[in-house]
């Protein structure tokens, strides 16, 4: 009997669970061999020098997917509940990333890097837990007010709404903050390393890659194990069976919001961290790119998202690692048209059967 | 509206249906259907396609509403209220074409089906339904949309029970079924309703729907033509040349 009334979605979720980290694990390591020979090959590096700084790239590699990821599962859960491309998406994540400059920068005072460990992870998780709500119950609250109304329109009618609603959030941070860079304290230390086989490793981006992964297993759990996120999953497949369910889709498309804001707020928050400065237009860019990941991975799939997300992180790494930083676009939608010509749908397409 | 006429009134049925006339958009798929189910009973709807039978099940679970007319369930006036707060009143549906969770195991399924009920009632209820569809237990892992026709059918309807609805409503359940497992699906709902359940029955297969019903209403282009005990609809003459395929 407890077999047939646990929740869980997997006859063995422990096993797939493995597997997946089994892949991952294989995922990162063959980036890591590939970018140590191409080092080595084309980038004037010997053999034994390329690969401390492979290792390197790795890690920050790891990072940087991470936050597209995070911003990538924003875009596919909204498609996957009211298949809306939500063009302002990548502005929330921007928003997010003003946010927690205000509150860090008001908190501290200053830029300086905090060393002291509690006081760093007071600081951080303080921010994150001021910035993530304010920003979701934003996302949520501008889904309440322009997208709802228009559920019964046309497709184009949100989409050109989002496209819109994109313009104004741009606008409203510059005129709040200004066309330029502003500084994000960068509380993290920078200097902080780990020495792996004469590669530093930052342990920032570790932080940031740990960080991620926590809120995208936290999400994977919510979607399989409570009531509410299995009732998002209905909605998602079919909305007017959940209804019959008793789920109220309202409610449920104002879940998503939130949820997709919270993580964006989260990425907008690292993203300061690491990168040391915010700007209006920092939802564009990033924004597509995430977007990217969400189509590559499959859009509407949760796990696509993520594999979008690293993949996109990977190729962006490897271009800027070889020097070709300014290809990094160019690659990705190389990349992406080579993916979708094969697999129209995505890695995870929508019909894959992957349940999340 | 007094507080009088929201009352229950002991004289009414269960399901009431008056004069209702439901349209999409310009089609005006229900044109005044007068209808009724009492506490207990096993009704069935027949009809051509496209007679209106689903549209008047979706308009009762409130996926439709009536432009004129009202639909009052347990003595109050559901005519607008949403699908998804009927569940809570009581009110079961497993639609036309079984709307599985094809992403989801049976399981899942079963537990969506339980989304307004407590956690602890839970349990009980997946093993009663799992008596029942015993095709489910050894299945509860399975993706809803690797399911064949009939244990769909049977997630469909195993879905609908974990509400616990006082009036259970059924849109083809039969629809694809290989003749024993028509027999077996209904003799179930025929054991689900004498477990408590009013059912409202809608068919394609009129004679055994009309062989386990108490009464049944005939549709045609969105009005009832005929009412009555089953029995009699079954003897009826038009109903036997239109429907049972006789002549
Ligand atoms: N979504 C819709 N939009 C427009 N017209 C519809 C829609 N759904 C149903 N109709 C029309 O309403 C009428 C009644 O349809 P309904 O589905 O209720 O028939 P039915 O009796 O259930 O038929 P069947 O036995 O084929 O399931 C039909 O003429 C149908 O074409
Ligand atoms: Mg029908």
């Amino acid at each position: 009997m407890t077999a047939i009334a646990s929740p869980a979605a997997h006859p063995n979720p422990l096993a797939r669970g493995l597997r997946m980290t089994a892949i991952a694990v294989a995922a990162v390591i063959a980036y890591l061999v590939v970018l140590w020979m191409a080092l080595s090959l084309f980038g004037g590096r010997t053999i034994d020098a390329a690969f401390p700084e492979a290792l390197q790239q790795t890690v920050n590699a790891l990072s940087i997917g991470a936050i597209y990821a995070l911003i990538a599962l924003g875009y596919t859960m909204v498609y996957g509940i009211i298949e809306l491309i939500n063009f302002a998406h990548g502005d929330i994540f921007m928003l997010g990333a003003f946010l927690s400059v205000v509150f860090i920068g008001g908190i501290t005072g200053n830029n300086e890097a905090v060393t002291n460990i509690p006081l760093l992870i007071i600081l951080i998780l303080g921010a994150l837990i001021l910035t993530m709500p304010i920003i979701g119950l934003l996302n949520a609250g501008i889904e309440r007010a322009v997208y709802r109304p228009l559920r019964k329109a046309p497709r184009l009618a949100p989409l050109i709404t989002a496209v819109g609603v994109s313009f104004i959030l741009q606008n409203v941070a510059l005129t709040i903050a200004g066309s330029g860079d502003r500084r994000a304290p960068q509380i993290f230390p920078l200097d902080w390393q780990i020495s792996v086989g004469g590669a530093e490793i930052s342990i920032l981006s570790i932080f940031i890659f740990v960080l991620a992964m926590v809120l995208m297993l936290g999400l994977q759990a919510f979607v399989t194990r409570t009531r509410l996120g299995r009732a998002m999953r209905a909605t998602a497949q079919d909305q007017e069976a959940a209804a019959l369910m008793g789920v109220d889709a309202n409610q449920t498309i104002s879940l998503t919001f939130l949820i997709g804001g919270m993580l964006a707020a989260a990425a907008g928050l690292v993203w300061g961290l690491r990168f040391g400065y915010v700007r209006f237009d920092l939802g564009f860019n990033s924004g597509l790119k995430a977007f990217t990941a969400a189509v590559l991975g499959g859009i509407g799939n949760i796990t696509g998202a993520v594999i979008g997300g690293f993949i996109i992180g990977f190729i962006e790494n490897f271009a800027a690692a070889l020097g070709y930083a300014r290809w990094q676009e160019f690659l990705i939608f190389v990349i992406l048209t080579l993916v979708l010509i094969f697999r129209p749908t995505g890695i995870l397409g929508q019909h894959s059967g992957d349940r999340a | 509206m007094t507080a009088a006429d929201q009352r229950p009134q002991a004289a009414e049925p269960m399901l009431v249906l008056d004069e209702v006339n439901t349209f999409y958009g310009q089609i005006h798929a229900l044109q005044g259907v007068n209808l009724t189910v009492a506490e207990g009973e096993i009704v069935t709807l027949i009809g051509a396609n496209g007679a209106g039978k689903t549209t008047t099940l979706k308009t009762i679970s409130g996926l439709l509403h009536p432009r004129r007319g009202t639909v009052r369930f347990e003595g109050a006036d559901v005519s607008k209220t949403a699908a998804h707060t009927l569940v809570r009143r009581g009110i079961g549906h497993a639609p036309e074409g079984r709307r599985i969770f094809g992403r989801m195991s049976v399981l899942e399924n079963l537990m969506m089906g339980a989304f307004t009920r407590d956690q602890p009632t839970i349990p009980p209820d997946l093993d009663r339904v799992m008596t029942l569809f015993p095709r489910l237990r050894e299945r509860t892992h399975q993706l809803g949309g690797t399911l064949s026709g009939g244990e769909q059918q049977m997630l469909a309807i195993a879905r609908a029970l974990m509400s616990h609805p006082r009036l259970l409503l059924l849109d083809e359940p039969s629809l694809g079924l290989s003749p024993i497992l028509v027999q077996q699906i209904f003799s179930i709902v025929r054991e689900i309703n004498e477990q408590g359940t009013t059912i409202l029955l809608v068919e394609q297969n009129a004679l055994q729907a009309l062989s386990i019903a108490h009464r049944a209403y005939v549709l045609q282009t969105g009005r009832v033509v005929l009412t009555g005990p089953a029995r009699e609809v079954m003897s009826d003459e038009s109903v036997r040349k239109a429907y049972l395929g006789e002549d």
